[in-house]
């Protein structure tokens, strides 16, 4: 008996205009599974991981997220939105509301929970990254690497079976790359479903249960990290490890 | 940590041969897919499509066979226009505006003198065009020629003088489109000297200065401009001594200039901010007063930077014109007005007409200065982005 | 920047000989004006608004008689006038505007154009041409003079739109006392909300004991005079031998002179809102979509919020500028300030400087009064959490 995969991707092209961003994409990730995605800027990786909550449209091939049909229809995108989180690199949380209300807007307003069951699973997610003192501040009171924190407890309010991250600790001051990959680490221990984004390569070493390489919008080698990092097998991958590691 | 998965890359994967970009394909589903994103997405966007549409098939014929279809090109009196007497619904009636045409670009200017409006007009089309095309050379030619020789010349040019073989045109016979320029024109020239001066004033350190651009400017801008064209018009004759009358075209002249001019301080005010600091001190340091240092450094750059919001200043101007009929002078409002009233015109479709002709010019003068200003800001944002 | 000695003399005696010169000018022109208004046989001083108007005016929110009233009730009808006009096309182009500044970044294509092309189509024709145009419309659109429309105690004609007037004199005045006391109510219930908020306490719910408070009260004092034995004096309009009569008129001219503000203001107002959300960065928009927000809601959420830290200040001049727009009542005869009281009370009295002070002083007060308006609320929306 096998799960259904969180997210699956085949043959999946998409363009922007008249440029051929993601090119053949087949891509299987199974439920729990951690896996990081890198490449060279301009490889299509943020492209891949925005076209699996549909904040990018593919024009061809079929992708199924949590066992939905992403089809292009509004209803189809919404549904599959409700069970993915997403995790940016400048976080976007709303300025206006407090941290609290950052991760109650969604419970509220889409799964429409009542007051106290919307709070108390928000304090329940700050608790989880160890911000649950900070729920009446508003963003501009946190460092980078704690607005970090909350996007991730705002994107786990959703419950949702996959997460994304789009670099989450590229625009962060070093000394805070640390406690968001801390953070990290636990969601992987946990048993959600990550998708990565990252160039921290220790981090993928460490916790990734595949690394998949990126370049030219299309997936050139995919392998456990330590294969992956000890023998790559693909020149391009070669040329891009030693670029970065070297 | 491994996880049971069942996926067939277990092993890794390798790509044998890179894919080259291929063209997209072609809109799948055609138009009917555009038309799902674009105008269907929902329930409410279907709804409002179809109203939108309802309203456009009821609007685009009738406004088609009001100014085209239906409208009459030729003709020499009302007559022409009245449907009863064509035979069959009429439009616009084009031709009264056809008759009328040189009444509403001249008012009552004599017309053996209609030359000298002409004249103007270029010599204004040249200096404005000199002042507005960005990559013009000796721009700084341009300024003395638009803003110390033209008006001189115009003034010449238009009023007439006698020592130069032009006969004397007096105001009140000028008219419709020559009077909207007139005052436009009159209103831009004076306003931005003034207005730069007062833009600086308020910068200055000498509080009777600053105070004085201040309580100068606040004032002209919290007043409607019909209180200042009444005031002009009431109390210029009582302030100025003995018999000394002020031409009736001269009062809103004046009032224009002075509303127009803390309008356009404010907005070279919004230039000077925008300049960094950084420019001052430098330029002080190289030895430069802080006169010399406005002038050469800062202000232009400044000037460069409010071109865009000049050119706004000017399109409001150009509609803030119209007002000038409400104290009496003829601008190309109050001659339509009184163009329409003619008896010989009367017909049902020439009042109508009349405002559509009045909408189509303004409209094509304003969007056309707005688009103007627009593809300014771009150049200059353009140029900013390094 | 330290001065030196002489530069900070020189800037002394610089300042004195300008207000020496000022002063100067201000005296030469009193004097004149002095003298000129003396050999007129004109009165200096404010004594004349206490001698009786003798003219009639076509729309009152007061009880006006032209037998009995004298120029400051004059006064008063003319600024009640501008300020119903005022006020209520503020109300009318707020909403419009926001709707159109939000349609113009509609997924919608129709909506998209549509929108544009109104904010276009109105920017760029002269206000005074679109109330021309209104007015002829809104006369056009209405029933006969002998043959109103009437329904429950209203009459429509071409004379204007005639509904039952309530005086608030008297016992009466308690109603708009209550509506006052119900506005406070209101303001208190906010405040006592945010209050709780801020504690971590379930908010106060405010919309619909706020709406029963600003309704209910006047209605409650109402209620209560009738039964305690003073009603609320009441004014039917009737139909007399050549026009109605009685009860509160509304003419065509202030519908024409309303919708014209209105619709003109909507389209600056869209301009503004749509900046606004422009400002609002693009990562805002992905993150509520990601959290799977519909458009709608992320709009009302998360965008316009953020959006309302760049509304604010434009939107507060454009109001200033739909107030002073409101002297264009003068084109079509609707009763406002500058008509009544600039126009016809400075005509007949000959005060003209007193009258032109007093004009120019009620637009001063209202524009300082919103600018001091301005920066509070710019404090308090631009300062985050109240």
């Amino acid at each position: 008996m096998t799960d259904t995969p969180a997210v699956a991707f085949s043959g999946v092209n998409a363009w922007f205009g008249t440029t051929h961003v993601l090119r053949a994409i087949d891509l299987t990730v199974a439920r729990g599974e951690t896996l990081v995605i890198c490449g060279p800027s301009g490889s299509g990786k943020s492209t891949l991981i925005r076209a699996v909550n549909g904040l990018v449209a593919h024009q061809s091939g079929t992708l199924r997220v949590a066992g939905l049909l992403l089809d292009g229809s509004a209803h189809a995108t919404d549904a599959v939105r409700a069970r993915v989180g997403m995790v940016f690199q400048q976080f976007n949380l709303f300025p206006h509301l407090t941290v609290l209300e950052n991760c109650t807007l969604a419970p509220l307003h889409v799964r429409r929970l009542g007051l106290k069951a919307a709070r108390d699973l928000a304090m329940g997610q700050l608790e989880r990254v160890h911000l649950a003192d900070k729920a009446d501040s508003t963003p501009a009171d946190l460092s980078g690497g704690q607005q970090q924190r909350v996007a991730i407890a705002r994107a786990l309010c959703l419950e949702p079976e996959v997460m994304l991250f789009d670099e989450p600790t590229s625009a962060l001051d070093p000394e805070m790359v640390g406690e968001v990959l801390d953070t990290l680490t636990d969601l992987a221990a946990g048993g959600t479903t990550l998708l990565c984004v990252t160039h921290e390569m220790g981090f993928a070493r460490a916790v990734a249960d595949r690394v998949v390489f990126m370049d030219e919008g299309q997936i050139v080698e995919i392998a456990p990290p330590d294969a992956f990092f000890d023998r790559p097998r693909h020149p391009r991958t070669q040329g891009f490890l030693g670029r970065i590691l070297g | 940590m491994t996880v049971e998965n069942g996926s067939v890359e277990t092993e890794g994967y390798v790509r044998k041969t890179l894919i080259p970009p291929a063209p997209p394909p072609r809109r799948l589903g055609g138009p009917l897919a555009w038309a799902r994103t674009n105008l269907f997405a929902s329930w409410t966007d279907g709804v409002v499509t179809l109203l939108i549409l309802a309203a456009l098939a009821w609007l685009v014929p009738e406004a088609l066979r009001f100014l085209v279809l239906d409208a009459v090109w030729t003709g020499t009196s009302g007559e022409a226009c009245r449907p009863e007497v064509v035979g069959h619904p009429v439009g616009a009636c084009w031709a009264f505006i056809g008759e009328k045409i040189n009444y509403l670009a001249y008012g009552s200017y004599p017309a053996a003198e209609r030359w000298r409006p002409n004249l103007f007009f270029a010599l204004l089309a040249f200096g404005g065009a000199w002042m507005l095309w960005l990559d013009a050379p000796k721009r700084a030619w341009g300024a003395a020629y638009l803003f110390l020789a033209f008006p001189v010349l115009a003034y010449a040019l238009l009023a007439g003088m006698p020592a130069l073989g032009l006969a004397a045109v007096a105001t009140g016979l000028w008219g419709g489109l020559l009077v909207t320029v007139v005052v436009s024109m009159v209103g831009i020239v004076a306003s931005l000297p003034l207005g730069i001066l007062l833009a600086l004033g308020r910068r200055s350190d000498w509080p009777v200065v600053r105070y004085a651009c201040i309580g100068f400017i606040e004032f002209w801008r919290g007043v409607p401009l019909i209180t200042v064209l009444f005031m002009a018009n009431v109390m210029l004759p009582l302030f100025l001594p003995g018999d000394v009358t002020v031409d009736r075209l001269v009062r809103p002249l004046i009032g224009i200039a002075l509303f127009a001019s803390a309008y356009m301080a404010e907005v070279v005010r919004g230039g000077l901010q925008a300049i960094p600091e950084g420019q001052m001190r430098a330029a002080l340091a190289l030895g430069l007063t802080k006169t010399q240092a406005l002038r050469a450094v800062v202000l232009p750059q400044a000037l460069k930077i409010v071109v865009p919001g000049i050119v706004n200043t000017l399109i409001g101007l150009f509609k803030d014109t119209t007002l000038v009929s409400i104290v009496g002078i003829a601008d190309f409002i109050r001659v339509l007005e009184a163009a329409r009233a003619d008896p010989r015109w009367s017909a049902p479709a020439v009042p109508a007409t009349a405002y559509a002709f009045a909408a189509l010019f303004y409209f094509a003068v304003c969007f056309g200065m707005a688009r103007y200003a627009g593809f300014i800001e771009r150049r200059l944002a353009a140029g900013e982005a390094r | 920047m330290a001065e030196s000695r002489t530069s900070s003399w020189r800037a002394l005696a610089v300042q004195t000989l300008l207000v020496l010169a000022l002063a100067a000018l201000a005296y030469v022109a009193a004097t004149n004006a002095g003298q000129k208004l003396a050999r007129q046989g004109i009165v200096a001083g404010f004594g004349f608004l206490a001698r009786p108007a003798g003219f009639d005016i076509g729309q009152s929110l007061i009880p006006y008689a032209a037998a009995t009233a004298t120029y400051l009730d004059a006064f008063l009808v003319g600024l009640l006038n501008t300020l119903l006009v005022s006020a209520l096309a503020i109300v009318i182009s707020t909403g419009l505007g926001f709707a159109i500044g939000i349609a113009r970044r509609s997924g919608n294509l129709l909506a998209r154009s549509v929108a544009a092309a109104y904010v276009e189509g109105f920017r760029n024709l002269p206000l005074l041409l679109q109330l021309l145009v209104w007015y002829v419309a809104v006369r056009v659109a209405l029933p006969a003079s002998g043959d109103p429309a009437a329904w429950g105690g209203a009459f429509l004609s071409q004379r204007g739109l005639f509904l039952p007037r309530p005086d608030f004199f008297g016992w009466a005045a308690l109603v708009p006392l209550a509506s006052a006391a119900g506005l406070l109510a209101l303001w208190l219930l906010v405040r006592a909300s945010r209050r709780a908020v801020a504690l971590g306490k379930k908010p106060v719910s405010v919309p619909w004991p706020g709406a029963l408070l600003v309704l209910g009260l006047p209605a409650l004092a109402w209620i209560g005079l009738a039964l305690a034995g003073h009603p609320v004096p009441v004014a039917w309009p009737a139909r007399g031998p050549y026009d109605i009569e009685g009860g509160l008129a509304l003419r065509p001219e202030f519908a024409a002179l309303l919708i014209g503000l209105s619709t003109y203001s909507a389209a600056f107002i869209a301009e503004i809102v749509r900046s606004g959300l422009d400002s609002v960065a693009r990562g805002q928009r992905e993150a509520a979509a990601a959290l799977s927000l519909s458009r709608g809601q992320a709009l009302r959420l998360v965008v316009l919020p953020q959006a309302m830290r760049v509304i604010v200040p434009p939107l507060t001049s454009q109001y200033l500028s739909t107030t002073k727009n409101s002297s264009l009542a003068v084109l079509i005869g609707y009763p406002d300030l500058v008509h009544v009281f600039m126009g016809t009370v400075l005509n007949q009295t000959n005060q003209a400087v007193e009258v032109v002070a007093i004009t120019m002083g009620v637009y001063l007060t209202l524009s300082l009064a919103t600018a001091l308006l301005m920066n509070r609320t710019n404090a308090r929306v631009a300062g985050g959490r109240p």
